[in-house]
């Protein structure tokens, strides 16, 4: 059986081929649901920002449903998402994202989108995922439930005022204190 | 826990934090991992199709052509996409970019003293077919220097971003070309902690893909997490 291939850095120079322009723009006007914003910061040891990384989510839409044939409910999946997303961070660490506000995936308690995030300076990605702060079932999330106390905020989302659309801004800090709880499988 | 494939193998995989790759050590998490269960999100992951590419996006000899022939060696790199119990891996998209032939990258970045080709911008997609194969022509990126430690150079390498059937199937790697020097030198490379792993990396020369008076061939196979034997465990159940 052949082994892994390990991964590589992403690398300073990956934007002419994975950021083409609009990426982080999940939905069409016709995507279904509550279209909302997701804001953040990527930000190192030192709190400094990190200008050069690459932050991709992957979510159910809408009803909490995947356009992928691993889903029982395919079918039933909005036609105007695919729930994908990539976004570049810019010089001051930031990032956006046009999306919808997933539904609650059938089974489980309460939704969320996953994230997987690459850098020059990771030899490998990190994972994680965006929980929204305003959400009642977060009480009852298994994964929520496993992380300690004190490091559960770093996975909320927090909605912020904003004149268009509802807004949440989650930062990922790579390193130290508040640093983002990242997952394994 | 449910767990219907293999988790990352972190003796192949490298480390956040590798301290002769400088750069890792502010932007390595520290903490421990939190195992979490592979789920619905974790078993479905974006899908692909031919309409995401466009006719030339497998031909970076001349998919940024504005007055000539990038200039370089021409290479054909071919490989499969497979999982760990060897199964081949359909229609995933790869994203291929790299350096020119003289090291440089088209980047606002880039301040290498290297001339940029008018002719090339180093980007390619590809899909792979019902065997999980994928082919693309481009030119053998030149060596390039870098601020991590005195006098260090990037081997020549294709970075790969690529897509399985699934969230845990993502994997972002470099590609290398075999007997090179610098290999031995790159803590980029020498990061995975793993001998075979590092050389799973590193392609072969394959004469079978040289074409006549045209280019030079090389492989480079591709190997993603894989399905356990037993699909699904649930000890907490």
């Amino acid at each position: 059986m052949p082994g892994q291939s390990p991964s590589q850095t992403v690398g300073p120079f990956f934007h002419n081929c994975l950021i083409r322009g609009g990426e982080n723009s999940l939905t069409t006007p016709q995507t279904r649901g509550q279209h909302i914003l997701i804001q953040g910061q990527v930000l190192d040891g030192d709190g400094q920002p990190v200008p050069d990384a690459m932050v991709e989510i992957w979510q159910a839409d809408a009803h909490g449903f995947f356009n992928h044939p691993e889903d029982p409910n395919q079918a039933q999946a909005d036609p105007h998402f695919r729930g994908f997303g990539r976004a570049e961070t810019v010089d001051d660490g930031r990032f956006t994202f046009h999306t919808v506000k997933p539904g609650i995936i059938p089974g489980e308690q309460t939704p969320y989108v996953n994230v997987r995030l690459f850098s020059r300076g990771m030899l490998i990605h990190a994972v994680t995922r965006i929980y929204f702060a305003d959400e009642t079932g977060n009480t009852s999330d298994a994964v929520l439930n496993s992380v300690p106390d004190k490091r559960r905020g770093t996975l909320l989302a927090m909605p912020v005022e904003s004149p268009g659309l509802p807004t949440y801004c989650f930062n990922i800090h790579l390193q130290g204190e508040l640093e983002t709880v990242f997952f394994d499988y | 826990m449910t767990k219907p494939f293999n988790s990352l193998d972190w003796q192949v995989q490298p480390p956040y934090l590798y301290a002769p790759y400088a750069s890792t050590v502010k932007r390595s998490p520290q903490k421990p991992l939190v195992v979490v269960p592979q789920k619905m999100s974790e078993l479905t992951g974006p899908v692909f199709g031919e309409v995401d590419l466009k006719p030339l996006d497998n031909d970076l000899t001349r998919n940024a052509v504005v007055n000539g022939e990038p200039i370089g060696e021409r290479i054909i790199v071919v490989g499969r996409l497979l999982d760990e119990n060897g199964r081949p891996i359909p229609n995933a998209l790869l994203e291929v970019w790299q350096a020119n032939s003289c090291g440089r990258y088209i980047h606002k970045n880039d301040q290498h003293d290297a001339p940029l080709d008018p002719n090339f911008t180093g980007t390619g997609r590809v899909l792979t077919d019902a065997h999980g194969e994928y082919r693309f022509t481009t030119i053998k990126p030149g060596a390039y220097p870098w601020r991590n430690h005195e006098n260090a150079w990037r081997p020549p390498h294709i970075h790969f971003s690529v897509f399985g059937r699934n969230f845990l199937q993502r994997l972002v790697t470099q590609m290398y070309f075999p007997g090179d020097p610098l290999l031995a030198l790159d803590p980029i490379f020498n990061g995975i902690p793993d001998e075979n792993g590092r050389q799973r990396l590193i392609s072969s020369y394959a004469h079978d893909i040289t074409t006549p008076e045209w280019a030079l061939g090389y492989r480079f196979d591709i190997v993603v997490c894989g399905q356990r034997e037993t699909p699904f465990e649930t000890k907490e159940a």
